[in-house]
């Protein structure tokens, strides 16, 4: 027995980017990867595993989509360095899976002969192949299959049709083990040699594929309307302010009611347990704390939502094309456009898209600036202040006061990295923007499925964070506000004698020029760790320093204690406050030095704290204060 | 950077780009009028090419900017033809930009593609007669 039939089969899923290969390794392994209509989804290896009918294990490995085996980015290097088999303690795979979009084989053609040359026993996956069908169409699959030699199947990734197939085919390759494949004969190949494979492909695709009966006119003309250089632009931007004015209105209804029961929650706890530390802890410490978090879940859900559809719909890639001139004139690569816009979640995985981008400054360049983009974890700080200072009123019927600021404020993120983007690649990088080439997709509808999962997944990470961040940061929290307590006969309130307390009043005049108390002092001490942190930790701060005061909505006791000038300030410090330590980690992870995540940090310090001093100072030169 | 300037013995068209020496922020080329009796009637780089314009590349080349693109000239090549844009590919400019009219959105072959018309210099096409 051969030492390949004893160990699990190594399977690498291998195409151009957008093909397909990450639904299809979903739907062979279970995982739940991302799916997105656009190119660079994938930037990462990620693993899986299935069991064929026949018992046999299969490793299966999911890569980065790539037009060619000679790598330029990060991510393309992943792909090409597991098809070579280069990846540390990783031999090269036993059977390659080329996956391919029926609809567009010319360029997976040429990639798959560059396939052939690494020699490694190979399966063709004509993926989409409800899109060929439904186009009428039609490919020779006998044909191409004798002209390749490799074993073809169809699949529809998305409604795991031929997956079975497929698997059978690969553990057939793999039973055949050793003599399927052949010594590696690849290299770089040079332009004439991708000419010449291009012709190739050009004869192979005329002998077997007969163009489709109905070709997608679809995209075409969505395309004449969303890429037209006015009406495409003012429909970008009336979309992402429906958006913030969906967040407000349907997101933030919801999380009232969350926020209600959550109040009604605490009475009833202060109501039937003695007064005393536990009473406290539970009303001050784990309502007031992690659930003025967790009331913020709405308006996460709504706006991924937005995000996700939009996704999945192909629009993304235009609206790339659309902010490319702007970007480009503020030195930033035409592939930063992804990232960016995926830091709209988290900076974290912004930050690790920046991948697809092969120039070392480019690159840079996009991480510095990926945290300026609002991430969600500052909704719940901008949703509380702007509930708290900004008047609920609606103008023509349509447009709220609130939407409109939360707008402002996503404006304002994205104007200040392009400003960032453009002192770095002006002032300090200067040079020549790399070439960039972008795959304009087909639009697709939506599956409900996909964006029902997406978004809930999206969910299940907010809340989760609640629970292994922001709950036990809030216990440490709430022992400091309480210990050590008053001293016998005490007036003031007890937090003033606490950890705390004291740490808060003796940082307080570091921050009193911005116009922030002492209070909001405590708060972004742990507000570093995470953003919303603070949210949560102001809750526990003013629910301990109120006791037996006016319990109520945290919004509501920030507008008591806090001027205008005050929350307009904090709000604009945390448009650039590096309050995530997360972040600063993968920084210092994909730069491979402190020095990035220092930079990263200081610039952002030090904007926050001009930003919000001007705010300030200017709020009350006007009355605000 | 090292650029290298390679000799194409096959090139059916002269080496004439030196003579535009532009800028290097201009995105647009124009060729002058010379140029286009040069090199015949119907030849336009794609970087010139309006929306409506179509027909087939006939020449893939880099060697408009040398440097000026972040990566040198045999590289862009490179990418440029792995991504379709190569000889004999059908192609039709579909969309620009609002500002100064680029990127460019363009169908090649069977795909859409957007690409910055700087990058687009030395794709020549030959237009459809229409
Ligand atoms: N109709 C249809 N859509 C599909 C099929 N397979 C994938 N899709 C869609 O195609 C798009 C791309 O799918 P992905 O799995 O993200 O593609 P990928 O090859 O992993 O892309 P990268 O990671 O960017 O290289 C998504 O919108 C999918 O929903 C299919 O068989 N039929
Ligand atoms: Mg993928």
């Amino acid at each position: 027995m051969s030492e390949l039939a004893l160990r699990p089969a190594r399977v690498a899923l291998v195409g151009n980017p957008n093909t397909g290969k990450t639904a299809l390794f979903n739907a062979l392994t279970g995982s739940r990867q991302k799916v997105a209509n656009y190119a660079g989804v994938t930037v990462e290896r990620k693993e899986g595993h299935v069991t064929t009918a026949s018992g046999r294990s299969l490793s299966v490995l999911d890569l980065p989509g790539t037009y060619s085996l000679r790598a330029r980015s990060p991510d393309e290097a992943v792909t090409r360095d597991a098809v070579l088999g280069r990846l540390a303690g990783e031999a090269e795979p036993d059977v390659v899976v080329a996956v391919a979009d029926a609809t567009n084989l010319r360029l997976v053609l040429r990639l798959i002969l560059e396939l052939k040359a690494v020699g490694r026993p190979m399966v063709l996956a004509l993926n989409m192949y409800d899109i060929a069908q439904r186009q009428g169409l039609r490919i020779d699959l006998d044909g191409l299959r004798r002209e390749l030699g490799c074993p073809i199947v169809t699949t529809v990734a998305t409604r795991k049709r031929g997956v079975d197939d497929l698997v059978a085919q690969v553990e057939a390759l793999a039973a055949a083990g050793e003599i399927g494949g052949h010594a590696n004969a690849w290299r770089e190949p040079t332009a004439p040699e991708i000419r010449a494979a291009h012709r190739e492909a050009q004869r192979i695709l005329r002998a077997y594929v007969r163009p489709p009966e109905r070709p997608d006119t679809l995209t075409g003309k969505i395309d004449a309307v969303l890429l037209h250089p006015v009406a495409g632009l003012a429909i970008l931007l009336g979309l992402l302010f429906v958006m913030f004015q969906g967040v407000f209105t349907w997101g933030k209804w919801v999380g009232d009611q969350m926020g209600d029961g959550f109040t009604a929650l605490g009475a009833f706890i202060a109501a039937h347990l003695p007064p005393g530390l536990l009473a406290s802890f539970l009303t001050d410490g784990v309502i007031s704390g992690v659930g003025s978090v967790l009331v913020f879940l709405p308006q996460i859900l709504v706006l991924f939502f937005f995000i996700i559809l939009l996704e999945d719909f192909g629009y993304m890639a235009r609206a790339a094309f659309l902010m490319d001139r702007i970007m480009g004139g503020a030195g930033l690569h035409g592939r930063a456009f992804i990232p960016l816009l995926s830091s709209f979640a988290c900076a974290i995985p912004g930050i690790m898209s920046t991948r697809v981008i092969d120039n070392k400054r480019d690159r840079l360049t996009t991480i510095l600036v990926a945290p300026l983009m609002t991430c969600s974890a500052r909704i719940p700080v901008y949703t509380l202040i702007i509930g708290a200072f900004i008047p609920d009123r609606t103008y023509w019927g349509f447009m709220s006061l609130q939407g409109l600021v939360m707008f402002g404020l996503y404006a304002a993120g994205i104007v200040s990295a392009l400003g960032v983007s453009f002192v770095i690649r002006r002032v300090f990088w200067r040079g020549a923007v790399e070439p960039f080439l972008m795959e304009l997709p087909s639009y697709k509808l939506p599956s409900a499925a996909n964006v029902a999962r997406n978004v809930l997944l999206r969910g299940q990470i907010f809340v989760s964070r609640a629970g292994r961040i922001i709950f036990p940061i809030m216990i440490v929290v709430w022992v400091l506000a309480n210990v050590p307590g008053p001293p016998p006969g005490a007036t003031e309130p007890a937090i003033n004698f606490s950890v705390a307390g004291r740490l808060g009043h003796l940082l307080e005049p570091l921050l009193a020029p911005i116009g922030f108390n002492w209070q909001m002092t405590v708060a972004l001490i742990p507000g570093f760790a995470a953003r919303e942190v603070a949210v949560a930790a102001l809750g526990t701060v003013y629910a301990v320093s109120d006791a037996g005061g006016n319990p109520g909505a945290l919004a509501t006791q920030l507008a008591h204690h806090w001027s205008l000038a005050t929350g307009l300030s904090f709000l604009a410090w945390y448009v650039f406050a590096p309050q995530c330590a997360s972040t600063l980690g993968v920084v210092k992870r994909e730069t491979n030095s402190w020095r990035w995540p220092i930079i990263m940090f200081l610039y952002m310090a030090g904007l926050a704290y001009l930003t919000s001093f001007a705010t300030y100072h200017l709020a009350v030169a006007l009355g605000a204060g | 950077m090292i650029i290298t300037r390679k000799s194409k013995a096959y090139r059916t068209f002269p080496p004439m780009h030196d003579m535009l020496a532009e800028p290097a922020d201009v995105a647009v080329t124009q060729l002058a009028p010379t140029q286009v009796a040069a090199a015949g009637a119907g030849l336009v780089r794609l970087s010139a090419a309006r929306p409506g314009d179509r027909g087939v590349i006939v020449e893939v080349g880099a060697q408009s900017h040398p440097g000026g693109h972040g990566v040198d000239v045999d590289e862009l090549e490179r990418r440029l033809l792995e991504f379709g844009f190569v000889e004999g590919a059908h192609i039709e400019l579909l969309h620009e930009g609002a500002i100064r009219r680029d990127p460019i959105a363009v169908r090649l072959d069977d795909m859409r593609v957007a690409l910055r018309r700087r990058d687009a210099e030395d794709i020549w096409i030959q237009l459809d007669a229409r």
